[in-house]
C-alpha cells in the first residue's frame, strides 16, 4: 500500500532533476544535416565497393552473402589467357550491410562503404553493376575489415566526450 | 443586474481618451472585444512556444528552432499545416455533434479572459462576480470535450471523454472551495478588487495550503500532466480528439493551451498579486506572472507521470476535499477572529498549518493497487 | 434500478504509441476495468529459424539482430555459444572477456531502453525517456565504433569476436564507465521516489514467484517475484564464474520492483565490466581458427545465456552440411509474455499499458 510516504518530497526531488537540465546543462542534440558526427572508423555504409584489379572472380564473397545479393558471372579469356569477372552486381536493395562478403574476400577487393545517404529514386538503380561499384571520391571505402585503412579515418566523434555541463 | 462597467481599461491605458472611446457603447464593446481576443489568440501561440522550448530543453533537446528566429513562428506554420489539412469526419460519428464540440470547448475558455485584469481596472467587464463566473464558465468547456468524445464513435475518444467529466466534477469542488478561501480573506468576488487586496501582500503567503490546492486542482481541471488523463498518449493514443484532424484538431489543441493560460492568469490574480508589483508598468508584471505560473506547469510536465483514473478521482475526494474544507473553516477563523492583524501574526501560523495537515493527509492517504476480483 | 452495462472490446494495436512495437492486444472492459485480454501476435514474423535453414552457420548471425534488436550482441553471443558447442571450438580467452564485456555493455543499453520506454508508458511525458537514450547512445557509439553498425551490430561470430577492437575502445570505455553510476543515480533521483510512480507501479501486476516459474518467465520479471535465478550464476557461461557480482531480487513481483530490479541489475554490470577490463589480456587472438564453410558434426546443442530479457537459448542441429538442419531459438520475450493476461485481469487500462510496458518485450523476438 503506498502512501504519500515522504510528503511530495520525491515529487520535488525529481523536479530538481528536470529544472538541473534547463538551467545547468546543454541539450544533447546534433542538427544532423547541417551538423555532422564523424562516423565510425569501420562504419559498414550503404554501399560495397569493389576493387575491378585485386578482384579474382573467385566468388567467395557471393556465397557468404547470406542474402544471396551479390551475383558475378566470370568466363576464360582465351586471348590473353586469363580468369575474367565479366559482371559483379550487386543488388543493395537486398544487401543488410552485413559484412561478410568483405570478411571472406581473401584478396581484400572488396570493401563497405563510408557514406550512408545513399537512398536512390529509382528502383532501378538500387542494382549496381561493375563501373558503378568501384572506389571514386564520392565513394569512399570504409575502415571496416581493413585496419590500414582504418587508421587514416578520422576519429570517431563520441557522445561521452560531449561536455554535458554548463561551464 | 448590474450594468457591467465597461471602459474603465480603457481609461487606464489611454488615459486622454473619453470612457466610451471609438464612440458609443457597441463599438467600445467591439472594438475591446476583438482587442483581448487576438490578445488571447497571439498569447496562446507564445504560451505554445514556451512549451515546447522549455520542455524540450528539460528533456535535453532543442525544440523547434527552424521556423523564424529561434523557432517563434513554429507556431504559425503548424496553423497554416494544420488548416490545410483534411478534415475526416468519421463515417459513424454524429456529425452534428462532431462539428460542434470544438466550438463549445473553445469559447467558454477565451470567455474566461473577459474578467481578467490586465492591469487596475484594465479588464473587459469587471463582473462583482468575477471569480464565480470564471469558475461557472470555464467548466463548459469539459462540455465540449464529452461531446467531441461521444460524437467521434471511437472507443477511445469516448473513454477519454468519460475521465475528463468525471475528473471535472470531481475537481471543481475543491477548486472552488480552494478559492473561497481567497474570497474570505479578500472580501470581494470581483477579480479586480482581489487584486486591490493584494496591494501589500500576495494571497500565496496568506493562504499557502489554498494555493497548492487551488494549483493541483486547477491543473486536473485543465488535464495538465500529471492529470492529463484524457488525452493519455500512452493508453488511448489521443484520447477524446482521436478522430479529429485539420482546424477542428487544432481548436483543441487551442483550447488545451488557452485553459492552461486562462489558469496561469488566474492563479496570478488570486494568489500572486495580478498586477501588482514595484517598478515595472502593471501589464507586464501581470504577464510575468502569467508566464511564470505556467513554467511551472511546464516543470511540472517534464517531471511527473501520470496518475490512474481511480487514483484521481481518489485524490480529488479524499485528499483535495476534506484539506480545502479545513483550510476554508481556518481562513474563516482567522477573518472572524484577527480582521485587522492580518498578515503577520496569519503567516507563519499558515504555514505551519499547511505543512501540518500536508504530513498527516500523507500519513492518512492511500494511493495505488486497487484491483478489481473479476 | 441497475444501470445495465455492457463489456465492450477495446483494440490496442498493432499500432499504438505504447505497445513496442506491432503487438496487438483485443482488450475486454467493463468501463474502466480490463475483464480479459487476448494477445495476438505475429504481425511482425519474419520466419527467421526457417531463413536459418537456407543460411551457412555464419550467415545466420546477421539475421540474430533482427530477433531482439535491442539487444543485437546478446542474440549473436547466443547463437555463436550453440554453434561453438556443437562444433567443439575452444573460443579464446582475449575472445571471453571481450564478449563479457560487451554483453554487459548491451545489458545497460537494454535496460536503459526499457525502463525509459516504461516510465513514458506511465506517463511521464518522454523526459526519462529522453535521459536514459542519451546514455544509451553512449553506449550505442562504442558499439558503432566496434562494429561498425548502431543497431544490428553482427560483431560475434563463430569462434570468438569478428575483429578486434580499435585501440581507441578501452579508453572510450573507460570514460563511459566512470560517468555511468552518477546518470543512474540522477535516475532514481528522477523517479525512484516519486510518489504518482509508487502508486502507479508498486502493487500492480503482481505475479507470484511460483506462477512465473509454471510459465517459464525468466530474467527480471522473474527476479522482481523474488526467485534469485540468473544463468549467469546457476549456470555460468563465459567468465562469469569469475567475477564478483549480485543478483538483484525484488521483493513482491509489481512493476516497480521489475523497475528497481532493471535499474541495480545496470549498477552490476558496471561493476562486472569494470573486473572484466582489470582481467583483461591485453593480446591475444579473438577469433579461435575456424574454417569459413563450418561443417559442425552430425548432432544437436543448446546453448542458453542470461540476455538483457531473460534466458535466451538456441538450438541448433546439424547434419554435417554447411547449413543448420534446423535452428530453434527460445524467445525470451514471448515467454515473459505468456503471464500478461494473468497480470492485467481486474486491472484498469492504464495499468494495463504499465504492466505491459514492465515486462520489457520486443517484437522482433516474440514474433521471430
Amino acid at each position: 500500500m503506498s502512501k504519500f510516504e515522504r510528503y511530495g518530497l520525491g515529487i520535488l526531488k525529481g523536479m530538481t532533476v528536470t529544472i538541473r537540465q534547463l538551467l545547468l546543462r546543454h541539450p544533447t542534440v546534433v542538427q544532423y544535416p547541417e551538423q555532422r558526427l564523424n562516423t565510425s572508423r569501420r562504419i559498414r555504409g550503404n554501399e560495397l565497393i569493389w576493387s575491378r584489379e585485386r578482384c579474382t572472380g573467385c566468388a567467395t564473397c557471393a556465397k557468404a552473402c547470406p542474402q544471396g545479393a551479390i551475383e558475378i558471372v566470370t568466363s576464360s579469356n582465351t586471348n590473353n589467357n586469363k580468369y575474367e569477372v565479366e559482371t559483379y552486381r550487386v543488388d543493395t536493395g537486398y544487401c543488410i550491410q552485413c559484412g561478410l562478403c568483405v570478411e571472406a574476400c581473401p584478396y581484400d577487393a572488396l570493401f563497405l562503404g563510408s557514406s550512408y545517404e545513399r537512398a536512390k529514386y529509382r528502383r532501378g538503380d538500387i542494382v549496381q553493376s561493375d563501373d558503378a561499384l568501384l572506389e571514386s571520391p564520392e565513394r569512399p571505402a570504409s575502415g571496416y575489415y581493413h585496419p590500414r585503412l582504418a587508421e587514416k579515418m578520422p576519429e570517431q566523434t563520441l557522445l561521452i566526450d560531449k561536455i554535458t555541463e554548463k561551464r | 443586474m448590474m450594468m457591467p462597467d465597461f471602459g474603465t481599461g480603457a481609461r487606464i491605458a489611454l488615459a486622454p481618451l473619453p470612457p466610451d472611446w471609438p464612440g458609443g457603447f457597441w463599438w467600445h464593446w467591439l472594438f475591446f472585444t476583438v482587442l483581448v481576443l487576438a490578445f488571447v489568440l497571439s498569447m496562446v501561440m507564445g504560451v505554445i512556444y514556451i512549451e515546447r522550448r522549455v520542455l524540450a530543453r528539460m528533456q535535453s533537446r532543442l525544440g523547434p528552432n527552424r521556423t523564424g528566429p529561434f523557432g517563434l513562428l513554429q507556431a504559425v506554420a503548424d496553423a497554416v499545416k494544420v488548416l490545410i489539412k483534411e478534415n475526416i469526419v468519421p463515417a459513424a460519428a454524429d456529425k452534428v455533434v462532431h462539428w460542434l464540440a470544438p466550438v463549445v470547448a473553445f469559447a467558454p475558455v477565451v470567455m474566461v479572459f473577459a474578467v481578467v485584469p490586465f492591469a487596475n481596472g484594465a479588464l473587459l467587464a469587471d463582473l462583482n462576480i468575477g471569480i464565480l463566473y470564471v469558475v461557472a464558465v470555464s467548466s463548459i468547456a469539459s462540455v465540449g470535450i464529452f461531446m467531441a468524445g461521444w460524437g467521434s464513435s471511437n472507443k477511445y475518444a469516448l473513454l477519454g471523454g468519460m475521465r475528463d467529466v468525471a475528473s471535472i466534477v470531481s475537481y471543481e469542488i475543491p477548486l472552488v472551495l480552494a478559492i473561497l478561501g481567497v474570497v474570505l480573506v479578500a472580501g470581494s468576488l470581483s477579480l479586480n478588487d482581489i487584486v486591490q487586496a493584494q496591494q501589500n501582500i500576495p494571497f500565496i503567503l496568506v493562504q499557502p495550503l489554498g494555493f497548492l490546492l487551488f494549483f493541483t486542482a486547477a491543473c486536473a481541471e485543465i488535464n495538465r500532466s500529471p492529470f492529463d488523463l484524457l488525452e493519455a498518449d500512452s493508453e488511448l493514443t489521443a484520447g477524446f480528439h482521436t478522430e479529429y484532424s485539420g482546424m477542428k484538431f487544432a481548436m483543441f489543441y487551442l483550447v488545451e493551451y488557452a485553459e492552461a493560460l486562462a489558469v496561469s492568469a488566474v492563479v496570478a490574480t488570486l494568489f500572486l498579486g495580478g498586477w501588482q508589483g514595484p517598478v515595472l508598468p502593471p501589464w507586464l508584471w501581470f504577464l510575468g506572472k502569467v508566464f511564470f505560473v505556467f513554467l511551472v506547469m511546464v516543470w511540472v510536465r517534464a517531471t511527473m507521470p501520470r496518475v490512474r483514473i481511480d487514483q484521481l478521482m481518489a485524490f480529488a475526494w479524499k485528499c483535495l476535499f476534506p484539506l480545502a474544507l479545513l483550510n476554508l473553516l481556518l481562513t474563516a477563523a482567522e477573518v472572524a477572529l484577527w480582521p485587522g492583524a492580518m498578515p503577520l501574526i496569519v503567516i507563519p501560523i499558515n504555514f505551519a498549518i499547511a505543512g501540518l495537515l500536508i504530513i498527516i493527509w500523507s500519513k492518512f492517504f492511500k494511493l495505488g493497487w486497487g484491483r478489481v476480483e473479476v | 434500478m441497475a444501470i445495465k452495462t455492457e463489456p465492450f472490446v477495446l483494440n490496442i494495436g498493432p499500432v499504438h504509441p505504447s505497445t513496442h512495437g506491432v503487438f496487438r492486444m483485443r482488450a475486454t472492459l467493463d468501463g474502466e476495468v480490463v475483464l480479459d485480454i487476448e494477445p495476438v501476435i505475429g504481425y511482425l514474423h519474419r520466419g527467421i529459424e526457417k531463413l536459418a535453414e537456407q543460411r551457412t552457420f555464419t550467415g545466420f548471425i546477421p539475421l540474430t539482430d533482427r530477433l531482439d534488436y535491442i539487444s543485437s550482441m546478446s542474440n549473436n553471443m547466443a547463437y555463436c555459444m550453440a554453434v561453438e558447442k556443437l562444433a567443439g571450438v575452444k573460443v579464446p580467452e582475449r575472445a571471453q572477456y571481450l564478449r563479457v564485456i560487451i554483453a554487459e555493455m548491451q545489458r545497460i543499453a537494454n535496460h536503459l531502453i526499457a525502463n525509459g520506454s516504461f516510465l513514458n508508458d506511465c506517463g511521464a511525458y518522454f523526459t526519462p525517456f529522453l535521459y536514459m537514450f542519451r546514455e544509451r547512445e553512449k553506449v550505442v557509439d562504442l558499439f558503432e565504433m566496434l562494429s561498425g553498425q548502431r543497431l544490428t551490430y553482427n560483431f560475434m561470430r563463430i569462434g570468438g569476436l569478428s575483429q578486434d577492437i580499435p585501440d581507441e575502445f578501452l579508453p572510450a570505455l573507460r570514460r563511459f564507465l566512470d560517468k555511468m553510476p552518477a546518470f543512474i543515480d540522477e535516475y532514481d533521483r528522477l523517479l525512484k521516489e516519486n510518489e504518482v510512480l509508487l502508486a502507479r507501479t508498486r502493487g500492480v501486476g503482481i505475479i507470484t514467484a511460483e506462477k512465473a516459474l509454471n510459465c517459464s518467465i525468466s530474467g527480471p520479471v522473474l527476479r522482481s517475484t523474488g526467485y534469485s535465478w540468473d544463468l549467469r550464476k546457476a549456470d555460468p557461461y563465459l567468465l562469469y564464474d569469475r567475477f564478483n557480482f549480485d543478483v538483484p531480487v525484488g521483493m513482491q513481483g509489481d512493476c516497480y520492483d521489475r523497475f528497481r530490479v532493471r535499474m541495480e541489475e545496470m549498477r552490476q554490470s558496471v561493476r562486472i565490466i569494470e573486473q572484466a577490463l582489470k582481467d583483461l589480456p591485453l593480446k591475444g587472438a579473438v577469433r579461435a581458427d575456424v574454417p569459413q564453410r563450418l561443417h559442425p558434426p552430425k548432432g544437436e546443442a543448446y546453448a542458453h545465456i542470461e540476455s538483457p530479457k531473460g534466458e535466451l537459448g538456441f538450438h541448433v542441429v546439424s547434419d554435417n552440411s554447411i547449413a543448420p538442419y534446423r535452428v530453434h531459438i527460445r524467445p525470451t520475450s514471448l515467454l515473459n509474455l505468456t503471464a500478461l493476461r494473468e497480470m492485467v485481469r481486474g486491472w484498469k487500462v492504464a495499468d494495463l499499458i504499465v504492466i505491459f510496458g514492465s515486462i520489457d518485450i520486443c517484437l522482433g523476438e516474440v514474433d521471430r
